[in-house]
């Protein structure tokens, strides 16, 4: 337990010093793998935790960073009153969208799901209620504005965006093992049994789906007001894909998997940037060699360790 | 009225491409229950092995426009085939036994692989079919001129599909595929060679999906490494529309999708094209998640 504790002050303190030994390209970099893995682990709590087969995640993305930047650039509301905003019409349409399907299993809801976010892209493409500004995106957001302090400088993102990650990953711990995380873990592992044991499964199902959503469509926020310009591209079904691989590379359903997932998927391209052309093939086959030889992800979740030892049956206690 | 039907025969033509690529799904999906991302890619080699063998053996130069179509198309399916089976071999047979989502990982990182492998060879830009492979004549139907390619494309692909059900419906070895797509452990007691079966299926589906790729391109007229998602996905759609699994369905869903997308893009919008087949899947799987010719499946976990 104190090693834990250990590990973990070190890994800490070293992510706090990494921005004042990096050059602006690296911390920039870190920045993305920071945004990937708060996305990965909204989609984790979904996909991994839940068990459902969910691959347009990039939808929800889209439609925070989409709300931040026509309400700051059309009625220049600050970004930071944005953020929960984002959210919260991100769950709106996931609740819209995923309430008839929910109930889908498997494939088919993966299938549906990429669907949806072909629709949400084409829809930004072709300028929806002319807001959307078409295939040139929305240009000219301006920058997340803490109590009269301007984030602007990648190194300032770099704890903007970290401090969000830690912050997500300390409330998606907590909801995993609380009593509402534990019934879904239930639902993944047995969606009949759990049905049967009293388990409203599709809406619990409904509500994890919305809760991925809410906080994919923060980062959306956090997205528009880092790049100060957002286009249709970066939302395609090819970011749902990559989020996707992210979790389950990772390990499906832990915390710690995750976050090395996006580590892994979006830093290692980066270090072999020179061999620009191929590094895409030699990744494709990286994952096929993944899965093989460890399908369960780099990082699975450790056995759950709940309070049961208290329990008496008769003589024996367990 | 002339545009319904100009569309209509587009469709068809379209939608016979749309069909053939479903059967690859289907069949995999099938027998093995997993949704095979790669094989719009496959389809995409069909259409640059498709260019390189028309470029490289003139062969309609020695045996005649069609004949040299004819078996450019046999060349290409059995090379196609192929890549199929290798596939399987080397990114799906070792994860028969793990979780479904390895799968799909896996399926996704065979596309990207193959997708970038196609760019390195060929280069990222769009390539150009030679322009006169078929003549360019047009069928007078009912005061209608309709272009030979389509009707072609739309026989050839018909010829397939039919070749296709006969040899699942009547052979030996298409009994044993079905038996296999019903329930593997009991077909493996009945003395089936499951491992060969899913060979076989992996061969035919990529193979057809081939013939597709060389249809398109001879069609369209320019292929790029990245179209194999599109007609990836819609073919999906089409066969889930029909009733992921099932044969005919592929065929119907195939044909029907294609006829929806073109009247959609005539009638309602261009731009909205590609989210009108979405849009298709999704009312499909809310109002009947089996499709059209589906059957209820009991346990689809």
């Amino acid at each position: 337990m104190n090693k834990q504790i250990i590990i973990n002050s070190i890994v800490i303190v070293l992510l706090a010093l990494c921005p004042l030994f990096l050059n602006t390209y690296w911390v920039d970099v870190i920045n993305n793998i920071g945004l990937y893995a708060i996305l990965a682990l909204s989609l984790n709590f979904i996909l991994g935790h839940t068990g459902l087969f969910h691959m347009g995640h990039a939808a929800f993305y889209a439609i925070g960073a989409y709300t931040t930047a026509i309400l700051n650039t059309m009625y220049h509301v600050p970004i930071i009153f944005l953020m929960p905003l984002s959210g919260i019409l991100a769950a709106l349409f996931a609740l819209v969208v995923a309430k008839p399907i929910i109930h889908l299993r498997g494939d088919y809801l993966l299938i549906v799901t990429i669907g949806i976010v072909e629709i949400v892209r084409i829809a930004l493409i072709n300028n929806i209620f002319g807001i959307t500004g078409g295939s040139n995106g929305i240009f000219g957001i301006s920058r997340p504005n803490l109590f009269g302090f301007i984030i602007r400088r990648p190194q300032e993102f770099y704890y903007y965006i970290w401090i969000f990650l830690g912050i997500s990953v300390f409330l998606f711990h907590r909801l995993e093992n609380s009593r509402f995380g534990r019934a879904l873990n239930f639902i993944k592992e047995d969606e009949v049994a759990a049905e049967g044991s009293g388990i409203d499964t599709a809406y619990y199902k409904l509500i994890a789906f919305v809760l991925g959503a809410f906080w994919a469509g923060m980062v959306g926020n956090i997205y528009a007001a880092k790049m100060t310009i957002i286009s249709p591209e970066s939302f395609s079904f090819w970011e749902s894909v990559i989020l996707f691989t992210i979790v389950i590379l990772g390990g499906a359903g832990s915390i710690r998997g995750v976050i090395l997932g996006a580590f892994l998927i979006i830093g290692l391209p980066e270090l072999f940037r020179q061999f620009a052309s191929a590094r895409m093939l030699v990744f494709g086959a990286a994952m096929v060699v993944m899965m093989i030889f460890r399908p369960q992800g780099i990082l699975p979740p450790l056995p759950r360790k709940y309070a049961l030892d208290k329990i008496n049956y008769g003589d024996k206690t367990l | 009225m002339e545009l319904f039907f100009q569309q209509l025969t587009n469709g068809l033509a379209i939608g016979g491409i749309y069909a053939l690529i479903a059967l690859g799904y289907t069949m995999v999906y099938g027998v093995m229950k997993l949704i095979n991302f790669a094989h719009g890619d496959l389809f995409t080699i069909g259409a640059y092995l498709g260019l390189t063998l028309l470029t490289s053996l003139g062969l309609s130069n020695y045996l005649g426009p069609v004949t040299g179509v004819l078996v450019l198309v046999v060349m290409i399916m059995v090379l196609v085939g192929i890549v199929g089976v290798l596939l399987e071999r080397v990114a799906y047979r070792p994860l028969r036994q793990a979780d479904r989502l390895s799968a799909v990982v896996s399926a996704l990182g065979a596309s990207i692989f193959f997708a970038n492998a196609l760019m390195l060879i060929y280069g990222a830009r769009f390539r150009v079919y030679p322009h006169n492979i078929l003549p360019k004549v047009s069928v007078n139907i009912m005061g209608l001129d309709i272009p030979l390619i389509r009707i072609l494309m739309l026989v050839a692909s018909l010829v397939l599909m039919a070749a296709l059900y006969f040899f699942v419906q009547k052979t030996k070895t298409g009994t044993a595929i079905r038996a296999a797509a019903i329930d593997q452990g009991a077909a493996k007691l009945m003395g089936i060679d499951v491992n060969k079966i899913i060979s076989i299926v992996f061969f035919i589906g990529p193979a057809l999906g081939g013939a597709a790729g060389v249809m398109v391109g001879m069609y369209y007229g320019q292929i790029n490494f990245t179209m194999g998602w599109v007609y990836g996905l819609k073919a999906f759609i089409a066969a889930v529309l029909g009733g992921i699994g099932n044969i005919p369905g592929a065929m119907l869903g195939g044909l029907l999708l294609g006829v929806i997308e073109a009247l959609g893009a005539a009638y309602i919008s261009i731009a909205w094209k590609d989210a009108i087949a979405f849009f298709v899947l999704i009312v499909i799987l809310i109002v009947r998640p089996t499709g059209i010719l589906g059957e209820r499946v009991a346990d689809k976990v």
